[in-house]
């Protein structure tokens, strides 16, 4: 309110005439509007397309770490030479199950999980399928944050005697048993019956796109003595070592190291004869890297919103001298500069949201498009449809303004002289 | 503000009021000094050829352009210390300006073209609408609300810019060779209807014309010749060569 003239300065009705005053004027040249729109549209849609791309891929990888268990160590038996040929890490029997045991006591370390892996061939009833089978204990399933779709884990005790227990992944279900409830079945593994005690739940492909459903867990024992007897007696290939927190892990390591070295009386400048490795800080650095991609994917997408805004800067301008008289006219009735001003500010906000309305609609309908197509995931979120809004309207006054203050600051005689 | 300078009876009031227009060639001098005085009720023709700054007078007393020197009062106000808004509010509810190329918006009908005014006064919609039609139907064009401009004649178009300039009730009315644009037929109407508003409605009149026909519905005539005011006073008192037709 300036003083004493009675006006509201920005009264809902003013703002409510100029709205529709814009509408008209974008009405007015209908292509010319649509083609300035066209900018908006594109950058917005580009920007909500490879949002939900970027988002989609950090999604996946997310949910892969998570199936994979947090905070976790794998340690790998020590590498053998056999006949001049290296055989790399998990091939030499250094690791134990006493080995295990030790280091669960250590302080920060939640749980440990060995593995004696193999692979081999399983028959139930008329069907058989070769798969992946770990010897390991029941931390297994809290080390890899595993639960079961039915049925029980085996005990500590299954793994002290060395039981003919199993638990199978959910292919190895679909591939034996089919339809048929597997829980209290018996199959056999390389001739020898296991009493299926449990099926595990569904965990998908991992990060390097294996199938971590296609696997059968027996007890840790019941591997090194009957079923993978000969080749390694006693030992474990690897271990899974879940720490309490992210943040004792660099700690557990090297805790991990010392204990190790000194069971295995390894003497100072001898190599390690097993190797630990951090697997979640691999994760985060997967993780990390799909984060990058989507924030690449977005900041590529912004230029195209960027150059739309110059598009509304250029065609506002063009507005702008052709509607200099118009302009005087309207100063020469009683339009203050602020009221010029707000004329065309909302004009190319206007533009600029409705370009964006279209562009959003546009977007996800790609999203959804490719989702349907390819079935890559993709994920739509309200943040970046909210952000859109957000970041159009500051397009529309940041490139409206100058055209809108030009506008304003003409004189009334100036403006209505204009030819 | 200074008010006990100026005696609030009259509307318009200016006092050594020169102005320069800047060239590349340097100042330009347009008006020399004008001293000139309007009462509420008054109905001024002024003439002058081309050139003589009749013209630049009317945008300086319209507040679309200011003077280099000397004072303008308009109604009671000193001008020159208004800020650009209060000029902009002085336009909106003191002022109606009626040019001779009519200035109405090509793209609003008659109606918004009308209650255009009102928006700047913060008047919402349907009051707007109602005294625009109600304005409109004063002006003789009650049943054109929904034309644009270009579907209606000339001396209807000025019918709808002076419906404009009559919206906000103003005690002035400036009209910068009104009928310049119009046959002689429809001149006679648009100033009927000025003479008209100024009688009845005691609304107060500055009008610029070239013709001595139009000059005559008018009571006072100032006559300027290259910046200068020659002649001063009643129409009807004029000398001949006072009221030749410019151009």
């Amino acid at each position: 309110m300036s003083a004493g003239d009675g006006r509201m300065t920005f009264a809902g009705g003013m703002v409510f005439a100029m709205l529709s005053e814009a509408w008209q004027a974008m009405n007015a040249n209908r292509m010319r509007t649509f083609l300035t729109m066209l900018g908006m549209i594109i950058g917005v849609g580009a920007v909500i397309l490879m949002l939900a791309i970027g988002q989609g891929v950090r999604q996946k990888v997310e949910s892969t770490i998570a199936s994979m268990g947090s905070n976790l160590f794998i340690v790998l038996s020590g590498s053998t030479t056999s006949g001049g040929a290296r055989m790399g890490f998990g091939a030499a029997p250094t690791l134990t199950l006493a080995d295990a045991q030790a280091i669960e006591e250590l302080p920060g370390v939640g749980a440990v999980a060995p593995a004696a892996p193999g692979t081999a061939q399983l028959v139930y009833g008329a069907n058989n399928w070769s798969t992946s089978v770990y010897g390991t204990t029941p931390s297994y399933l809290v080390v890899r944050n595993w639960t079961l779709a039915e049925g029980a884990p085996f005990t500590e005790s299954d793994v002290r005697s060395a039981t003919r227990v199993a638990l199978l992944g959910q292919t190895v279900v679909q591939n034996l048993f089919g339809n048929e409830d597997p829980v209290g079945r018996t199959i056999r593994i390389k001739d020898s019956p296991y009493l299926v005690l449990g099926v595990l739940a569904a965990k998908g492909q991992s990060l390097d796109g294996r199938d971590q459903d296609d696997t059968v867990l027996i007890p840790v024992t019941t591997a090194q003595r009957k079923l993978f007897g000969s080749q390694f007696q006693g030992s474990v290939r690897f271990m899974m070592v879940q720490a309490t927190s992210a943040g004792v892990m660099p700690a557990v390591q090297k805790e991990m190291t010392d204990l190790l070295r000194q069971r295995h009386r390894i003497r100072q400048g001898e190599d390690d004869d097993f190797s630990i490795r951090n697997l979640t800080a691999l994760m985060n650095t997967a993780a990390t890297t799909a984060q990058v991609f989507s924030l690449m994917l977005g900041a590529i997408a912004s230029i195209s919103l960027v150059v739309g805004g110059i598009g509304i800067m250029n065609i506002m301008l063009v507005s702008v001298t052709e509607r200099t008289r118009e302009i005087g006219i309207r100063m020469a009735i009683g339009a203050r500069a602020a009221d010029v001003l707000l004329q065309f500010l909302l004009e190319a906000i206007m533009i600029s949201l409705i370009g964006c309305v279209i562009g959003v609609v546009l977007g996800v309908g790609g999203a959804f498009l490719i989702y349907a197509v390819s079935g890559f995931n993709v994920v739509v979120t309200p943040v970046s449809i909210v952000m859109s809004f957000g970041v159009a309207a500051a397009i529309g006054i940041f490139f409206g303004w100058y055209p809108a203050r030009k506008a304003s600051r003409l004189k009334p005689i100036d403006a209505l002289r204009y030819q | 503000m200074e008010q006990a300078a100026a005696p609030s009876s009259d509307v318009i009031r200016i006092e050594r009021l020169h102005k320069e227009y800047e060239t590349a060639a340097g100042p330009v001098p347009v008006l020399h000094g004008l001293d000139v005085r309007v009462m509420p009720g008054e109905f001024v023709a002024i003439m002058g050829p081309s050139g003589s700054g009749k013209s630049t007078l009317m945008n300086i007393l319209g507040c679309l352009d200011v003077a280099t020197s000397g004072t303008y009062w308009l109604n009671g106000r000193d001008v020159n210390a208004q800020s650009r808004d209060e000029l902009a509010h002085l336009r909106n509810e003191v002022i109606g300006f009626v040019f001779q190329g009519f200035n109405l918006l090509p793209r609003a009908n008659l109606e918004d073209n009308v209650g255009l005014p009102l928006i700047y006064s913060g008047t919402g919609r349907a009051a707007r609408t109602a005294r625009a039609k109600d304005m409109l139907a004063k002006v003789g064009l009650g049943q054109y609300g929904r034309s644009l401009p270009n579907q209606i004649s000339g001396g209807q178009q000025q019918r709808v810019a002076i419906a404009r300039a009559l919206i906000n009730h103003p005690k002035l009315i400036l009209a910068d060779e009104p009928t310049g644009n119009l046959d002689t037929h429809t001149s006679r109407e648009i100033m009927a209807l000025f003479s008209e508003l100024n009688q009845r409605d005691g609304i107060t009149i500055v009008l610029v014309t070239h013709e001595p026909d139009i000059a005559a519905y008018a009571q006072r005539l100032v006559r300027l010749s290259d910046g200068l005011i020659i002649y001063d006073g009643p129409v009807d008192h004029a000398a001949p060569q006072h009221l030749e037709a410019t151009s």
